[in-house]
């Protein structure tokens, strides 16, 4: 079953000036699809959301939507749903009439409007609050009227800037629930931009990772974390150790590379050659502490742990390598393998196919 | 205890105000019953002499206009200076101009500009835009420029307070949901900066109520107002009682005019209190 594509950009560019903010973007969103942007600050997620939404207009490039070229469109004709980061409820209007204020904009009658405002105050639970003022609720009671306000006439794309960047860690862990549902249950294509990678692996179909305005990657979830293609990718997204060498060998999915510990095989990613630098990537909960004359894994270190942190569900190690470096572990509590304790040698190691190789760019 | 200590500080500024404004205003307000006697006869004048209604009728119509003007350059100035913040010094200066110089040298500059052979005029007949000189001045139109020259800061500066209080995302947000730049002025920029721009608007009205050399340098046989028909009768007239009755009319007005804006802004556009 092939989705039809509702949002497509084709090398999206925006210079401000002498930045370029946002560099060469190529984007295909599917009906009911929920992407991510995910990036440190000013990698220009909201640049693109704001091309996408017709608030600002891209320097070239072109955005589709449903296949009809939106540059002609200004925002107000684009029908598109967005939700903003401070959520941008009229302050002057009652809940009621900031959700029906879409709806009055497309030429529906006033109860007409007042009617459907209602279902959808429903839909995002609050069917009591309609006749307050946005500054008479909550944060999050504002977020969910704002989101009610860009879901009544029903968008065929919605875009979310940080929506719940303003909302402590309880409420964004329910909001992320609610808007989850919402997306489920209404089959929208939802374009969300978030600095949170937590959120980002949780609620998305795809992940692009922005940096520097370009897209890194673009891929699902689990892909990215356990297959990011670049440095900064696989930093970005969880923890990771980076071991620089130069490769030595290449066959197929593996490569080789020497590095001060020796050589160490991992995944090689696109854009590795032999002979050229590289980095080995290796996730903290990749490592485990292995018994001398183990030999099912491919890579080992020696090493002594020089800190150790107890996370509750886990405990975090740093290990000082024989060349200095440093190597981060993670040992899920109440495994059979001996404690880590501080101070203590180790040898350490990991499968091949556990690790990521990577081209070094630096 | 604590609140009533802190009414204290009040006096000394009450004290102020009613030692050189109260006591002097009052005094001047009961000639208008009281001078030359006791009695209604100078209301009377007013109200069976057709040269008050005039003033009166002028003083309106100037201050209308005067408002009207002010309001419609007042608000595309201050929404420029609220957003776009390269420019908002440049425009404050703009804006301050007026109050550099006295009110004289003001007029005295329009004059030169607005007269027949005037700058404005001869650049004007030169481009061929006209045949003969505009009447730009010594009547309505001179005295028009001329106040709202003066007063324009009265409004911009109140209203750019308000735009710039207004959140940024407001009006993109108004775009996005389907609002075109007229209906998202007219449903969220307008009632958002109402209170500023009726603030400005009466600060304007009640000024410009009481304007005289601006209208008598630069405005016509006409344009005679009341401000200068009290200081005519103060100064060369000696009517003390018709002079104190004009600006009890003034003062009147004035007052209605304040409670009522306070009440226009109070009601919708203020977040209730907690
Ligand atoms: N109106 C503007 N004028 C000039 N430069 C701008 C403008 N808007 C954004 N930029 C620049 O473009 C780049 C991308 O900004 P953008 O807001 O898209 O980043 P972002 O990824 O959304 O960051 P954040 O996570 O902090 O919101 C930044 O370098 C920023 O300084
Ligand atoms: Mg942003």
């Amino acid at each position: 079953m092939t989705r039809p594509t509702v949002l497509e950009l084709r090398g999206v560019s925006k210079n401000f000036g002498p930045v370029a903010a946002v560099a060469d973007v190529d984007l295909e969103l599917k009906q009911g699809e929920f992407i991510s942007f995910l990036g440190p600050s000013g990698s220009g997620k909201t640049t693109t959301l704001m091309m996408v939404a017709g608030l600002q207009a891209p320097s070239s490039g072109s955005i589709l939507l449903n296949g009809r070229d939106l540059a002609p469109l200004p925002p107000y004709k684009r029908n598109i749903g967005v939700v903003f980061q401070h959520y941008a409820l009229f302050p002057h209007m009652s809940v009621l009439a900031n959700i029906a204020f879409p709806l009055e904009m497309r030429k529906l009658g006033r109860m007409q409007a007042r009617r459907r405002a209602e279902a959808v105050l429903r839909l995002v639970g609050l069917p009591d609050l309609g006749d307050r003022l946005p500054s008479q609720l909550s944060g999050g009671q504002q977020q969910r009227v704002a989101l009610a306000r860009a879901l009544a006439y029903e968008p065929p794309l919605l875009l979310m800037d940080e929506p719940l960047g303003a909302l402590d860690k309880n409420l964004r862990a329910q909001m992320q629930i609610e808007i989850a549902r919402l997306h489920r249950e209404l089959g929208i294509t939802v374009l969300y931009v978030t600095h949170d990678q937590e959120e980002a692996l949780v609620m998305s179909d795809r992940i692009a990772v922005f940096n520097h305005g370009r897209v890194e990657q673009i891929g699902q979830p689990q892909s990215l974390y356990e297959r990011p293609v670049t440095r900064f990718v696989a930093g970005f997204l969880g923890d990771s150790t980076f071991l620089p060498g130069k490769v030595q060998a290449l066959q197929k999915e593996e490569a080789v590379v020497l590095t001060a510990h020796g050589p160490l095989r991992g995944h090689a990613s696109p854009g590795v050659r032999p002979g050229e630098a590289a980095v080995v990537a290796v996730r903290p909960e990749r490592v485990v502490l292995l018994t001398p004359g183990d030999t099912a894994r491919e890579n080992a270190l020696r090493g002594r742990i020089s800190d150790v942190i107890y996370l509750g569900q886990s405990r975090k190690f740093v290990v000082r390598l024989e060349d200095g470096s440093e190597l981060l572990g993670l040992q899920p509590i109440g495994t059979a393998s001996p404690a880590v304790t501080e101070g203590s040698e180790v040898l350490l190691g990991w499968s091949a196919t556990d690790c990521n190789v990577l081209a070094d760019s630096d | 205890m604590k609140r009533q200590a802190s009414r204290l500080l009040l006096l000394p500024g009450a004290a102020f105000v009613a030692t050189v404004f109260a006591l002097p205003v009052g005094a001047l307000l009961l000639r208008s019953v009281s001078d030359p006697t006791w009695g209604l006869q100078n209301f009377r004048a007013l109200w069976e002499e057709p040269v008050y209604a005039s003033l009166i009728r002028n003083t309106v119509q100037i201050s209308l206009a005067t408002t009207v003007c002010c309001i419609l350059l007042a608000y595309p100035f201050a929404h420029v200076m609220a957003t776009r913040p390269r420019l908002t010094r440049l425009l404050t200066l703009v804006v301050l101009v007026p109050f550099w110089s006295s009110i004289l040298v003001r007029s005295f500059a329009w004059m030169v500009l607005l007269q027949n052979n005037g700058i404005v005029n001869q650049s004007l007949l030169r481009l061929g835009l006209i045949d003969q000189p505009l009447e730009l001045i010594f009547n309505r139109t001179g005295v028009l420029i001329g106040m709202v020259h003066v007063l324009l800061p009265f409004v911009v500066f109140p209203l750019y307070g308000a735009i710039r209080a207004m959140d940024p995302a407001l009006m993109p947000a108004a775009a996005c949901l389907g609002a075109g730049p007229i209906r998202a002025f007219l449903r969220v920029q307008l009632p958002l900066t109402l209170a500023g721009l009726v603030m400005g608007a009466v600060l304007v009205f009640v000024m410009a109520l009481g304007y005289f050399i601006t209208p008598a340098l630069l405005g016509g046989r006409r344009d005679a107002v009341i401000a200068r028909m009290i200081q005519l009768q103060v100064s060369q007239l000696g009517d003390w009682g018709m002079a104190a009755t004009l600006s009890l009319v003034l003062l009147v007005a004035t007052l209605i005019l304040l409670g009522a804006s306070q009440l226009l802004v109070r009601s919708p556009a203020r977040r209730p209190a907690g």
